[in-house]
């Protein structure tokens, strides 16, 4: 089986600090895997280099093992079916909530597609289906803005969807959120994953062992674990740097 | 489930359109009516109220591309002074050997420059129809290439209302120049007639004064389909997060370039219409405080409404007149006064103001499921 994502020798330093150091990971097509580490581990910069926002320093990231996405620009990566939430949910705060998942409905993105663009039938229906899934039906027409802090991670997860992307990289997904509201997004997410590919990063280990899936574990910038929650939460480097605290 | 669709003539609009289309025809009208008629209007107002809806047309361009796409041009005045030159140009032609030194083929200053042939950038403006099309070109291509170098480099916010400032200066300077070619600090004027009709008859002075509403009630209908389709949905995204936007896959610069090349084209077209109303285009129509003016127009009309924009600039338009006609030392303290109140007491704007009073009894607006 080849990769569908796949990192080797990934580096990149801030000001002689390296935030990713000679990182390697490989994520199979449809799998869900979780990222877990202290502040600072890099985790989210990681992110941010698969999804052309940082170029890194060296080291190869590839999708598909043929496209190279270290030279590709974020709407470029985007277009290619990776899809991503930020760490601090980003939504459209002066659209409504059914616009933000409008726009983030997969359809050429062009100035004049969008300029033309009739919404279908089958898009409406999409757009209904995903504010249920959501469970933001009752605030449809609701401005983002007035939206809690939990709600707004629903929508972004409910935009990343939308996207019908084929890799989902997730940042902290349950901050914010009650427990109930965190196991209920670790289903959603797991439900996904077959279909699509998912990389969670996230603090929360009850979370962590709900998706029950292989985990990585990261530590200044590069690969210090890898396996199953119970293998790596077992070992004495992981218990140090991270678990232990 | 209809709920998502916006019209494009709303009652807002619908109201300024009706308003317009009233003035459009009444105006006319009312110039006609024997001088003891109290309903009389003088004739020498009606290019000063076409004038009038050249700054509203300006307003709106800027609205297009500030109050969307959150794109702040402090350069818009080089636009519209561009669309301005271009029309000016061809009216310059037009005078042909009725000049002062009756040279058939050179404008009076070309002459008093000792040129001996028209330059190059001059040719083609002799034929109408090319100097309409320049009038839009120019602009459109400067906003074209300025923002694709701009918006490519990822250049927003403060920075990018720096450099159209610094783009707009730059223009002032070169046009006061007398090898740039276009009349330096003189600019072009003593124009006499369009397409054949003379500018200071009153009929044609009535047709352009029409001509105008009819361009401002159609841009800013463009204007308006441009907002409510999903490009513009796009446009406000980028205003509001940028990077999401982008990590949708969203081309940012694209529309960026976009939004600000329309806008551009249409504040030259007022430029154009400006001109032969007004009668003279010289270089301190690209003068930076020209393009922060436009500004407070917009802010004080409420960006983002396009029809806001184009009653803010009527208000400070005629405020300023009024008030340099009565207290010429006190405008540019009236302006910045203007501004301060806009920031600090009608973020929305007059429109925002008259919103927060129909909102007095509030709307419901969750739905049930
Ligand atoms: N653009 C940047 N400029 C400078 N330093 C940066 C930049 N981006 C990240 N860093 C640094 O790189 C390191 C890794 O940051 P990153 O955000 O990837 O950590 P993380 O694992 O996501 O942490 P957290 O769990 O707190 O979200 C941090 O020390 C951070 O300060
Ligand atoms: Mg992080």
């Amino acid at each position: 089986m080849t990769a569908q994502l796949y990192l080797d020798g990934v580096t990149r330093s801030f000001d002689g600090f390296k935030a990713i150091n000679n990182l390697a990971l490989s994520v199979d097509k449809g799998e869900l895997r979780a990222v877990i580490g202290p502040n600072g581990a890099g985790k989210t910069t990681m992110m941010d280099i698969i999804t052309g926002k940082t170029r890194p320093d060296g080291g190869e990231v590839l999708w598909n093992m043929d496209t190279d996405l270290t030279r590709l620009d974020e709407a470029r990566v985007a277009r290619l079916g990776i899809g991503r939430k930020f760490q601090k949910p980003t939504v459209f705060e002066t659209h409504t909530v059914e616009d933000n998942i409008r726009l983030s409905l997969k359809a050429p993105r062009g100035v004049f597609a969008s300029l033309f663009h009739r919404s279908t039938k089958a898009e409406e229906t999409r757009v209904t289906e995903l504010m249920d899934q959501i469970r933001l039906t009752h605030l449809r027409f609701e401005d983002a803005a007035n939206l809690s802090h939990g709600q707004k991670q629903w929508l972004e997860i409910g935009m990343l969807l939308a996207q019908e992307p084929q890799l989902l990289l997730v940042d902290e997904p349950a901050a914010g959120m009650t427990d109930a509201e965190t196991m209920e997004t670790a289903e959603l997410l797991k439900s996904i994953a077959g279909e699509r590919t998912v990389i969670v990063v996230e603090h929360d280990m009850d979370f962590v062992r709900a998706l029950d899936c292989r985990v990585t574990v990261l530590h200044q910038g590069s690969v210090l674990a890898e396996g199953s929650l119970d293998y790596v939460s077992g070992r004495d480097d992981v218990i140090e740097v991270y678990l232990g605290r | 489930m209809k709920a998502s669709m916006t019209r494009l003539i709303d009652l807002r609009l619908g109201l300024f359109l009706a308003a317009l289309f009233a003035v459009t025809v009444l105006a006319p009208l009312a110039t006609t009516l024997s001088s003891s008629s109290p309903f009389n209007l003088p004739s020498y107002l009606i290019p000063l109220m076409g004038k009038y809806l050249c700054y509203a047309l300006l307003a709106v361009a800027l609205d297009l591309c500030w109050g969307y796409a959150g794109i702040l041009s402090l350069g818009h005045g080089a636009f519209f002074a561009l669309g301005g030159y271009a029309m000016g140009m061809h009216l310059m032609r037009e005078i042909g050997a009725r000049g002062v030194y009756a040279n058939p083929e050179l404008p009076d200053f070309m002459v008093f420059l000792s040129y001996d042939h028209l330059p190059w950038f001059w040719w083609g403006f002799g034929n109408f129809g090319f100097a309409a099309v320049m009038a839009l070109a120019v602009p459109g291509l400067l906003a074209f290439v300025f923002g694709w170098f701009a918006f490519r480099s990822r250049v927003s916010g403060v920075y990018l209302s720096i450099i159209t400032q610094a783009l707009t200066f730059a223009l002032l300077l070169a046009f006061f120049r007398n090898e740039m070619g276009f009349g330096g600090n003189n600019g072009l004027t003593d124009f006499r007639d369009v397409l054949g009709f003379s500018l200071s008859a009153p009929s044609t002075r009535i047709a352009l004064f029409v001509l105008t509403a009819i361009c401002l009630a159609a841009c800013i209908l463009i204007a308006r389909a441009i907002t409510i389709s999903k490009a513009g949905k796009v446009l406000v995204a980028v205003r509001d997060a940028e990077s999401r936007t982008r990590f949708l896959g969203y081309r940012v610069e694209s529309y960026s370039v976009f939004v600000f090349t329309i806008s551009a084209m249409m504040a030259g077209l007022a430029g154009a219409l400006y001109v032969p109303q007004v009668g003279i285009i010289n270089p301190s129509e690209f003068a930076p405080a020209n393009s922060i003016e436009i500004v407070v127009w917009v802010a004080l009309g409420g960006r983002g409404t396009l029809v806001g924009a184009a009653i803010g600039a009527l208000v400070v338009v005629a405020l300023k007149s009024w008030l340099t006609a009565t207290f010429p030392d006190l405008w540019l303290f009236a302006l910045g006064g203007l501004f301060i109140l806009v920031t600090l007491a009608l973020p929305n704007g007059l429109l925002g103001l008259l919103d927060r009073f129909r909102r007095a009894k509030p709307a419901p607006k969750e739905v049930p499921a």
